[in-house]
């Protein structure tokens, strides 16, 4: 029963996952990219996890993604635009980034590899209580730290879409379509 | 293993029968009636004693009627959207505890479909999913006014969400525990949490209409501006598939406040337990629930509709904040020990 539900979400989760990155229109993209976060979060209840599990799809299908959403569809973008196709630059950006992505990955999958002897999660370590134990005492700093991260870009994005202060020839309120106070890092 | 399986199917089918399928049918006989009381006029009396057959009726109606998907419209999105309403709101339901403990054959049976420790946030998970309906059947419609209305869903369901979801945690905070049957021990044995946080209930409720794109906060579907918002292409069973989702969306949440302030299916002072306490906790819940949608048909028709500023207005500098001085007093409370029974 488990392995069977292993299987089809593991499955979904990656057919999902090609999809975000293949489909031409970002609005599918958007949609799969929604999929393979609950196939992840069905996967940490399997695993005994679903306090993480339920945040997942909390915090991230049902709030970021929806501002991905709606922003694509303020923009009205329904299908991908070709006119960086040409730019090299573009492309060796792209390159360095996903050269950056893999070299954080490869390093996490060895680690992994290597702990086997590291032993059975208990009960206590993934229960809700004990998780937040572990958050805001051993890992109280990283916590904090990613905190004032959020806040910083919070506090950027507001700099971002604020309106610009009035010119001296007097350009009447271009009024922004989207108001700064939906700028909000959840 | 199999009596488990077959006590929760049980479970499932009983709150799915009287909770979730029962509503739609009932309530758009109610909202229909009361608002015709409301505006002293007989509303729909003709089919059945008091017009009670008017929803079987309409569902036939809905179901014959031409199902037609509009020109230029993206067909699967467009297709999948009254499924994205009905599923979420369809599955909350199973962290809402509607009795004591049974005792079935030498085994004891919680009256709650899932006995996950996350309890309330999968209730709020899944219920963060329904705005993807109203967002892809804005978006697949090909219709301005379609468009219009499934952005303005998005940016209001996540700015109430955010209150609600505060609101909610400063009401577990006296239980300790996010698993509902532990809230409503709380409250049984202890008081109401809607006594000592009413702030807390205030925003909930707010925010309750918001969620659910009740007015006074329908903005997604303002008729006098959008026609129709994200429905407006749909007609047939597909519309009567979005109404219905509304309706069960608006009894979920229903049900969630009702066992988060009012002591869910327990009665103050009246302790019983076994097959009685089953029955009387099904019907106390199913009384509490009924008393919080006939209070969403009479702001209904009571109030009328905010502006899309005042909206945001609302939510981000009135409701958030309020909640989150909720949040700090529950806890300054807690920990000073000025809740009874909290250590």
């Amino acid at each position: 029963m488990e392995t069977a539900i292993f299987l089809l979400f593991a499955a979904l989760a990656l057919g999902s996952a090609l999809m975000v990155v293949t489909h031409k229109s970002p609005v599918y993209a958007t949609m799969s990219l929604v999929v393979t976060l609950f196939s992840l979060a069905v996967m940490f209840v399997l695993l005994g996890a679903p306090f993480i599990g339920a945040l997942q799809v909390l915090v991230y299908a049902g709030a970021i993604v929806v501002l991905f959403l709606f922003v694509l569809m303020l923009l009205n973008i329904s299908k991908e635009e070709h006119q960086h196709e040409g730019q090299t630059v573009h492309r060796w950006v792209a390159l360095l980034g996903a050269g950056a992505f893999v070299g954080l990955v490869v390093p996490l999958i060895y680690r992994a590899t290597q702990l086997r002897n590291a032993g059975v999660l208990t009960e206590e370590f993934v229960s809700i209580r004990g998780f937040a134990r572990d958050l805001f005492t051993r890992y109280l700093l990283q916590f904090e730290i990613v905190g004032l991260l959020l806040l910083v870009a919070v506090v950027a994005a507001t700099v971002v879409a604020r309106k610009p202060p009035p010119a001296p020839s007097g350009v009447p309120g271009a009024d922004s379509p989207v108001s700064p106070s939906l700028e909000i890092e959840p | 293993m199999q009596f488990d399986l077959l006590a929760t199917a049980a479970k499932m089918a009983l709150m799915l029968g009287i909770f979730i399928l029962g509503v739609a049918p009932i309530m758009l006989w109610v909202e229909r009636r009361m608002s015709a009381f409301m505006q002293d006029r007989p509303g729909p009396n003709r089919l059945g004693p008091l017009g009670l057959v008017q929803g079987v009726a309409d569902a036939v109606k809905f179901m014959f009627k031409e199902d037609v998907t509009p020109a230029g419209a993206d067909k699967p999105l467009y297709l999948m959207a009254p499924a994205l309403a009905l599923i979420p709101a369809l599955s909350t339901y199973v962290v809402i505890p509607f009795g004591p403990d049974l005792t079935v054959s030498g085994k004891t049976v919680p009256l709650i479909v899932s006995t996950g420790s996350a309890g309330v946030l999968i209730f709020l998970a899944l219920s963060s999913l329904g705005v993807y309906s109203l967002i892809t059947a804005g978006y697949a419609s090909n219709n301005k006014f379609s468009l219009l209305g499934g952005i303005r869903a998005s940016a209001q369901l996540i700015s109430y969400e955010l209150a609600l979801t505060v609101a909610v945690l400063a009401a577990l905070i006296p239980a300790g525990s996010f698993y509902l049957p532990d809230v409503v021990a709380y409250q049984q044995k202890h008081l109401w949490m809607v006594i000592p946080q009413a702030i807390g209930f205030l925003v909930f409720l707010v925010a309750m209409f918001a969620e659910t794109n009740r007015l006074p906060f329908d903005l997604p579907e303002a008729e006098s501006e959008l026609i129709a918002g994200f429905h407006t292409e749909y007609g047939a069973m597909r519309f009567a598939t979005f109404f219905m989702g509304e309706y069960i969306s608006m009894t979920a949440l229903s049900m969630l406040a009702v066992t988060l302030y009012f002591g869910g299916w327990t009665l103050p002072f009246v302790h019983l337990t076994g097959w009685l306490g089953a029955i009387v906790g099904l019907a106390v819940l199913l009384g509490k629930v009924s008393l919080f949608m006939l209070f969403y048909v009479w702001v209904r028709w009571t109030f009328p509709r905010f502006r899309y500023d005042q909206l945001m207005r609302l939510g981000w500098k009135v409701l958030l904040p309020l909640a989150i001085l909720n949040l700090l007093l529950v806890a300054v409370a807690t920990l000073a020990g000025w809740f009874p029974g909290v250590g």
